[in-house]
């Protein structure tokens, strides 16, 4: 189990490594002159040339290169170009949304997606399976901004319940908070959950074909327990990948419902950061999004060793 | 009695309870389309940092009014020389800024200063170029001396780049800002929402509101359900798109449309063949149909014009029929110049709706006088690289939003790559004009020189779409210079 995890920390931080290089690489051919985005069509040259220097933008490549990746060792991220503030501040204000939002909508689309997807395996070909898994196509087919402007609509225009955006910030209390983050967390999850529900259903079907099934029904199990003993649990490996491809994804990948919310999350961060040429924030957050999924990853490769004990034997 | 008693009690205090929900409103939360990247009018061009800090937070010796008009600010009054070279400001005593430090002639001098020095990273720099001297006589006098007699100096003085800061706290304004103005910065939670609250020790007229919070909200499809909820209560200026006449239906807001100073034009590279021939650019102005453009690109509800001019500014001249839409002049025009069987070039278009639709209306029009333009889509800072600094392009689509930005045409180096010493002296006896009547009647030749020349294709002034709660009044209706003055603003029933 020691050799496995450091074999995996190792190709983890070597992934780093490489995503570093490729990340600083892609920000540097990417035409545009943060300087001159910052100043505008009117500003003079001595101006563009006084901000380049205070940004440091005149140095050579390597040099920049060297400088940001040792920062990066000791933790530090270096200070935003536009923002003015330390790169590590604004993630940690980003995270502080977009963290307990992909963790809602990760629980909320896992209590919604198993269940469905445990009961449509056990009545598959039946009138409910089929309305189960229609319902469920239909969610991976609706656009999720579509469904979270309905949601608005009903829930923040109508029924005013919550609000129809924005996030008061968890300095206004927690309750408040996390009202602002319910219709985001459903728009979010109901996709997801749809997929998830297919992908447990088809796995756990795979699964009720194989021959220790038969054994275990043939010996008088229960169909239930057959159902949550042995097939839940061998149907996992699937579902757990789906899992941590998700949760990446959840992290930086909603900049669509963080802009329909107005939701101040790392998507609309990183976006900002990119059309601004505010390099070393592009730069930081996707290392740490590098870094998000490295780990998410490790802890899913452990998770199947759980699931799957041969798995352990095998590293 | 006992019981009688209570029952008075209760009713006093539902009627002062009624009473207090009567009352009108003091706070107010304002969508904001785009986040400032900070918050330092003196050391960013964005539009979005004055749309915040001007005259709100931060005032300057003078400011530019609702309609464009110059008028004191922390400048009680001023007295200029014979000559029209030395500017002398008498300043307002008593003010303070919100951090509590007296503001006074130094102020004055370490931000003119500040902005004009070498290595100062001010946006607009060029509007100090004319200032020589700038002199302390007295705590609240100031002079102003400059190379040359500037007619613009005092409207110059009125932008947000040149607004009055404290040498304590230059450094912070970005994050923190702090100015003299009848609002205080309280917070920003970035991507969120800036918050601003009453200064008390306002030096000037008190304003109405105790608080605002400009809401960050980057996408119009959320703008609505914001503004139907209640969350939001007013947009300054936002593209609703086709949702605009649902807003506009709805009896609890009220739509503005007003003007810009974004002259929408069709920039075109005059130095590169074959737009270096007069006659290729005028068959391309007989050739475009603004009527259609505007409908097409700003829903309708752009303003025609025929030069780079604000139709607002008092010294606007409606050039609009200087070539009108003909298409058999134009292809006599194409006749003329050797082209007959026209030619390929490219369109670049930014991201902004108005160059993106506008691009393909104006790819249709040009393409009946045989003109064959291949569309290329290109991002924000592509095109300022690409287009702005590297002149690589043949045309292109893009607002100049900068207040009164006629002599950028007088600027060799700059992308449109005009050249004609006839308005360049234009521009020059105007730079050394002081009086208003012969500032105009200069303008007005400026603009004439443009249009005739045909230098860029001049299509519509953006329109500023207004958008707020029927019971808001004060908020500006014109964008004479970036800013959403909350000065005036107030609630009624």
């Amino acid at each position: 189990m020691t050799a496995f995890l450091l074999k995996r920390l190792l190709i983890g931080l070597a992934t780093l490594l490489v995503a570093s290089m490729v990340v600083f690489g892609v920000m540097e051919v990417l035409p545009g002159d943060p300087a001159l985005l910052m100043l505008g069509m009117n500003a003079s040259p001595d101006a563009l040339e006084s901000l380049r220097q205070q940004m440091g933008l005149n140095d050579p490549v390597v040099i920049r290169y060297v400088h940001w990746i040792g920062g990066l060792a000791i933790g530090d991220f270096g200070r935003s170009y536009t923002y003015s503030s330390p790169v590590i501040e604004l993630i940690g204000e980003r995270a502080a949304v977009s963290l307990p939002l992909a963790i809602m909508s990760l629980v909320l689309s896992t209590v919604i997606a198993i269940p469905v997807g445990l009961y449509s395996a056990s009545r598959r070909g039946r009138l409910s399976d089929t309305l189960a898994m229609g319902t469920a196509q239909v969610g991976v087919a609706i656009p999720n901004f579509w469904f979270a402007l309905l949601l608005i609509y009903v829930f923040a225009v109508w029924l005013r319940l919550v609000p129809a955006g924005g996030f008061p910030g968890w300095g206004a209390g927690i309750w408040p908070g996390i009202k602002s983050l319910i219709l985001p967390a459903v728009a979010l999850a109901l996709p997801q959950a749809a997929i998830l529900a297919r992908v447990t259903r088809s796995a756990l079907l795979e699964v009720l074909g194989e021959d220790y099934i038969r054994t275990a029904r043939a010996k008088g199990m229960p169909r239930s327990a057959v159902l949550w003993r042995h097939a839940l649990r061998n149907a996992m490996i699937p579902v757990l990948t789906i899992l941590g491809l998700q949760f990446a994804f959840l992290l930086a990948g909603t900049i669509i419902i963080e802009n329909v919310f107005y939701l101040p999350g790392l998507g609309r961060l990183i976006f900002q950061a990119i059309t601004q040429r505010d390099l070393i924030v592009v730069e930081g957050v996707v290392m740490l999004l590098v870094a998000t999924v490295v780990v998410v990853n490790l802890l899913v490769d452990l998770a199947y060793a759980l699931v799957d004990p041969r798995l352990r034997v095998r590293t | 009695m006992k019981t009688w008693s209570s029952i008075l009690a209760a009713a006093a205090i539902a009627l002062a309870s009624s009473t207090a929900v009567y009352a009108a409103r003091t706070d107010i939360v304002l969508g904001l389309p785009l986040e400032p990247p900070h918050l330092d009018p003196t050391a960013g061009a964005a539009a979005a940092i004055d749309e915040v800090g001007y005259a709100n937070i931060f005032e300057g010796l003078t400011r530019i009014g609702s309609k464009g008009e110059v008028l004191p600010d922390l400048a009680e009054s001023w007295t200029i020389s014979e000559d029209g070279k030395v500017y002398t400001f008498k300043l307002h005593t008593g003010v303070k800024f919100h951090d509590g430090s007296e503001f006074n002639a130094d102020d004055v001098k370490f931000s003119l200063d500040r902005a004009r020095a070498e290595n100062s990273t001010n946006a607009q720099k060029a509007l100090f170029a004319q200032i020589d001297t700038v002199e302390v006589v007295d705590p609240a006098t100031v002079k102003v001396t400059l190379k040359q007699p500037q007619g613009a100096f005092l409207y110059n003085m009125g932008w947000g780049d040149a607004v009055i800061v404290a040498p304590e706290s230059a450094e912070t304004n970005k994050d923190k800002p702090v100015g003299t103005g009848p609002f205080k910065f309280v917070n920003w939670a970035k991507g969120s929402s800036i918050t601003i609250e009453k200064n008390a020790d306002y030096w000037g007229e008190p304003v109405y509101l105790d608080k605002a919070e400009f809401r960050i909200i980057p996408d119009a499809a959320a703008a609505v359900p914001a503004l139907l909820s209640g969350d939001v209560q007013a947009f300054a200026n936002v593209g609703l798109g086709d949702a605009l006449a649902q807003v506009e239906s709805d009896p609890r807001f009220k739509v503005v449309i007003g003007s810009t100073e974004g002259e929408t034009i069709l920039s075109t590279n005059n130095k590169k063949p074959p737009f270096d021939n007069l006659k290729v650019r005028q068959a391309i102005a007989h050739a475009l149909n603004r009527e259609e453009i505007i409908k097409g690109a700003s829903s309708g509800l752009g303003t025609p014009i025929g030069s780079h001019f604000s139709p607002g500014n008092a010294a606007y001249v409606d050039l609009t029929g200087t070539y009108p839409h003909d298409i058999a002049k134009a292809k006599a025009l194409m006749k003329e110049a050797g082209l007959e069987n026209g030619f390929k070039a490219t369109l670049k278009m930014p991201p902004p709706a108005y160059a993106r639709d506008g691009g393909q209306i104006i790819a249709s029009q040009l393409k009946e006088i045989g003109i064959e333009l291949e569309l290329i889509p290109v991002e924000w800072a592509d095109w300022l690289k690409q287009v702005f600094t590297d002149k690589d392009y043949d045309l292109t689509i893009i607002s100049h939003v900068e207040p009164n930005d006629i002599g950028i045409y007088a600027r060799k180096d700059y992308y449109f790559q005009y050249d004609n010493p006839a308005f360049d002296k234009v521009m020059a006896e105007l730079d050394v004009t002081a009086d208003e009547a012969k500032r105009n009647e200069l303008y007005g030749q400026a603009q004439k020189i443009l249009a005739d020349d045909a230098v860029n294709g001049f299509l519509f002034q953006l329109p500023k779409i207004g958008v707020w709660d029927a019971k808001i009044e004060g908020m500006w209706e014109n964008t004479p210079t970036p800013a959403f003055d909350l000065t005036k603003v107030k609630w009624v029933d």
